[in-house]
């Protein structure tokens, strides 16, 4: 395949990325402390207010998975006694440290000094960071997110987590970084970040419009980078966001459609989709090609909500600063019950006008995908839409079946065309 | 099948209380749970998961606790694969065809304790199919500091009382928790006694009787299964049975789905005394007596902050104490080599082993790790290993 094409805020993003891996490599010369943390729930604001730089697994999961490396990654960590039957993420990043440890930019990384626990909406987490520690034997600071099991968030929830914020989490990142907690520059932070996130919103909103001039999946993906990794609380992110703002604007006055990666203009859209779950990465462009030669744009998806909901109104509050780090780790959608979550992509099939809900179910990955099928008809009865299955895997690539999932969604247009003339015949 | 053995004044024989055990194990329509609550009026059953609930407090609300550990190898499960696809453990399923079967239908509620993600998203599963049905996430701290995951944890199990009083319609009192306490501190140190003895003289408790006597008393009333320990104990003292050359090894990683009763008797076949296990953990999660006095609710939550079994459900705070509590164990039981076993899928199993399996290879603990399903039909390849498992430590150890 020729060279991908790379919208402005792409590039954007991409020299960010590189410098965070770069001050990740170089501590040893400039003295940062790192962490490393999850996406979902994660304390980016807070760990910024210490200087600590954050480095995470699941993304470098992800970039080995998109630079083909994740496969061998994940034989070598099987040969080393992991099971075949868990999360592919944790394998991949297990099995780079067994091969070198080297990070996207050629350099090895450094040990984390920190390992900053934020256990929410997943399992696995738990148990990946204790198979870090045994390797580091560095600090693991466990912070505690209940499940939101009833469908809400509680005061005794909230209250549990700052008080871990306050007596567990804060004073262990003073003592790793050295660095007095000053709650004037968390709010600084926490004020940046909410304004990246009210651009984040305007452009995941601007999937309701026809033709959408963003894809919120494999578009999508791209649009949460900053404000759900390393970046959210910095005026990086607020200057990200601004751009893509622009960009994305701009296609919104052209009648536009958002860029594919072989660079024309999907514009010509005949199914609009919502997707649930994770992409495959070790196959992302092939993956996004079966969509767009198709003529299917995602409008709206449940993965650019794994790192906060910030459509449902959430926004970090630097005036209730803890408070609002409780509320953000609790709101990530994975951490929500599954009628929750049948509600929100019920909605979203209604508010963004999709064709139906289309759900890539990933094998390795429980906290998404257990009762993933009840979801899919729970939806399709509720909207009267018709609902999709497809499996995939992360970043294994001896689970992405080209050909298995191409023909599961050639069935599926054709049923969204049927059900059109179905309805066509009625009106 | 509702009659109750009457330990205190039939003497019986370990057969005897083993047969009726077995079948209530088999009966998947749960005839002595619905012979309970049709007795008087008004009562309750709540169902409870794997691995860990306060029983205690389903208990002072007057409702007999079941334990639902899926389906076993003895039901076919048809509608559970509608709602999971395949790469999944098969206890939600069988559990939700429990429940689609109306094999359930008696429960009044249902509590889902926390373990792993599959079972978070059953408990949501469970809102959408049964709305009628009152059900309870239960998350445990993951921090165990007193004044932290403490606090946390005395308002959920408060939250729980409520929701038990809801569903009941009657005021649990503070004094009803203490004597349900009390009961399930007698189980407790029943329970703990059976498996000493056992730990003891295995060729006298077999782990397979062992196994249907404690899940036959996940179904029943807490005095009832009282009676039953000590009438089994009893028994199996008294009872002659020859002592084999076999080799006493624990068995981890089967503390949710539960393999089928033949591997467990495989496993005994090959060679081998379980002298040790977490098979369905609940009345040994607690590892000593929870106080009688003081808050009640505070007691519960300090039990399970202070005392309870490591498991894969559990955050272990500090790296050094990792597999260690798995190591003590088997050295108080004094097993040869230790067993892997866990259900195929099981993150939470299948995650920890490396962790638990390296530090058994520091302490110079043999193991060996397989995997298996609720409805494994194949035990050869399972006898096999554990034979041959068997055989290396007779030789090597
Ligand atoms: S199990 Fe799923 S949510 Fe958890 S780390 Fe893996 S991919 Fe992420
Ligand atoms: S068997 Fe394992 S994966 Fe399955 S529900 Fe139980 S703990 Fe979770």
């Amino acid at each position: 395949m020729s060279e991908v094409v790379k919208e402005p805020s792409m590039l954007l993003q991409k020299e960010m990325i590189a410098k965070n891996y770069d001050a990740i490599t170089s501590k040893h010369h400039t003295g940062r402390k790192v962490s490393s943390t999850f996406v979902p729930g994660n304390l980016n604001e807070l760990l910024l207010s210490f200087g600590i730089l954050n480095n995470l697994p699941e993304i470098n999961a992800i970039q080995n998975g998109m630079r083909k490396l994740s496969g061998d990654y994940i034989l070598e960590a099987e040969k080393s006694g992991h099971s075949e039957d868990v999360c592919t993420y944790v394998k991949a990043d297990i099995g780079m440290m067994g091969k070198g440890n080297v990070a996207p930019n050629g350099k090895p990384f450094p040990d984390p000094d920190v390992l900053l626990l934020s256990y929410t909406g997943c399992y696995t987490f738990m148990k990946w960071f204790e198979l870090l520690r045994e390797e580091y034997k560095c600090p693991t600071l466990m912070l505690h997110v209940p499940y939101e099991g009833d469908g809400h968030s509680t005061k005794n929830m909230r209250d549990y987590i700052v008080r871990q914020l306050k007596e567990v989490i804060i004073p262990g990142l003073e003592q790793v970084s050295g660095v007095k907690f000053d709650i004037d520059r968390l709010r600084e932070a926490l004020r940046n970040s909410a304004k990246a996130e009210d651009d984040l919103v305007w452009v995941l909103e601007q999937g309701k419009r026809t033709p959408s001039p963003i894809d919120a999946y494999f578009g999508g993906v791209y649009y949460i980078g900053p404000i759900f990794t390393a970046f959210r609380g910095t005026a990086e992110a607020i200057a990200y966001y601004q751009a893509l703002r622009q960009e994305v604007q701009a296609r919104v006055d052209a009648g536009q459609g958002p860029v594919t990666p072989d660079g024309s203009n999907f514009t010509d859209q005949k199914y609009r989709l919502v997707v649930e779950g994770p992409p495959n990465w070790t196959s992302f462009r092939e993956f996004w090609k079966m969509f767009y030669d198709e003529g299917a744009v995602v409008v709206a998806s449940s993965y650019t909500k794994v790192g906060g909901m910030y459509d449902l109104g959430f926004r970090h509050d630097p005036d209730h600063p803890l408070e609002s780090l409780a509320d953000y780790c609790l709101g990530c959608y994975t951490n929500r019950n599954l009628p929750t979550r049948v509600d929100i992509l019920t909605k979203y099939v209604e508010d963004y006008q999709a064709d139906g809900l289309l759900i890539n179910s990933i094998k390795s990955c429980n906290s998404f995908s257990a009762g993933q099928l009840m979801i899919m008809k729970e939806v399709e009865r509720r909207t009267g839409k018709p609902g999709a299955f497809i499996e995939t895997d992360l970043v294994d690539p001896r689970y992405f079946s080209a050909a298995n999932v191409k023909n599961r969604l050639e069935s599926y247009f054709q049923m969204i065309e049927q059900k059109r003339r179905g309805a066509a015949r009625a009106a | 099948m509702n009659a109750i053995v009457d330990t205190a004044t039939a003497p019986t024989s370990t057969a005897e209380i083993i047969a009726h055990c077995q079948a209530m194990f088999d009966d998947l329509d749960f005839t002595a749970a619905r012979a309970w609550k049709n007795a008087v009026p008004g009562r309750k059953v709540v169902g409870f998961l794997p691995v860990y609930a306060p029983l205690e407090l389903i208990h002072a609300a007057g409702c007999l606790p079941l334990g639902l550990f899926g389906g076993g190898d003895r039901m076919e499960v048809i509608h559970g694969d509608a709602y999971y696809q395949s790469y999944i453990c098969r206890i939600p399923r069988s559990t939700v065809e429990l429940g689609v079967t109306g094999r359930l239908d008696f429960v009044d509620g249902m509590i889902f304790p926390f373990v792993c993600d599959v079972i978070r998203n059953l408990s949501g599963m469970w809102k959408i199919m049964f709305p009628n049905v009152w059900s309870k996430f239960f998350d445990t701290p993951q921090n165990f500091d007193p004044e932290i995951g403490g606090r946390y944890y005395a308002a959920e199990l408060q939250e729980l009382r409520e929701g038990l009083q809801t569903l009941t319609g009657r005021t649990i009192s503070d004094d009803d928790i203490r004597r349900s306490i009390a009961l399930y501190n007698d189980n407790r140190r029943l329970v703990r006694a059976v498996y000493d003895f056992r730990a003891r003289t295995p060729w006298k408790a077999p782990t397979s009787e062992v196994y249907l006597l404690m899940r036959a008393g996940l179904m029943m009333d807490v005095e009832e299964h009282n009676r039953l320990l000590a009438a089994y104990l009893a028994a199996a003292d008294a009872e002659d049975r020859p002592k084999r050359d076999n080799v006493r090894i624990a068995v981890y990683g089967s503390f949710c789905e539960q393999p089928p009763l033949n591997l467990i008797k495989s496993v005994e076949m090959a060679g081998c005394y379980v002298v040790e296990d977490d098979y369905a953990l609940v009345n040994r999660f607690l590892t000593q007596d929870v106080p009688t006095d003081g808050d009640p609710i505070e007691a519960l939550a300090n039990a399970y902050l202070k005392h309870s079994v490591e498991t894969s459900c559990k955050y272990v705070p500090r790296e050094e104490d990792k597999g260690k509590f798995h190591i003590e164990q088997v050295k108080k039981a004094r097993a040869e080599g230790v067993i892997y076993a866990t259900p195929s899928f099981c993150d939470p199993a299948l995650l920890d082993r490396p962790m638990i399996c390296r530090r058994l290879t520091e302490a110079g603990i043999p193991h060996i790790a397989f995997k298996y399903a609720e409805n494994s039909g194949q035990m050869q390849p399972i006898r096999e290993q554990a034979g041959t498992f068997a055989d290396s430590i007779k030789l090597w150890s």
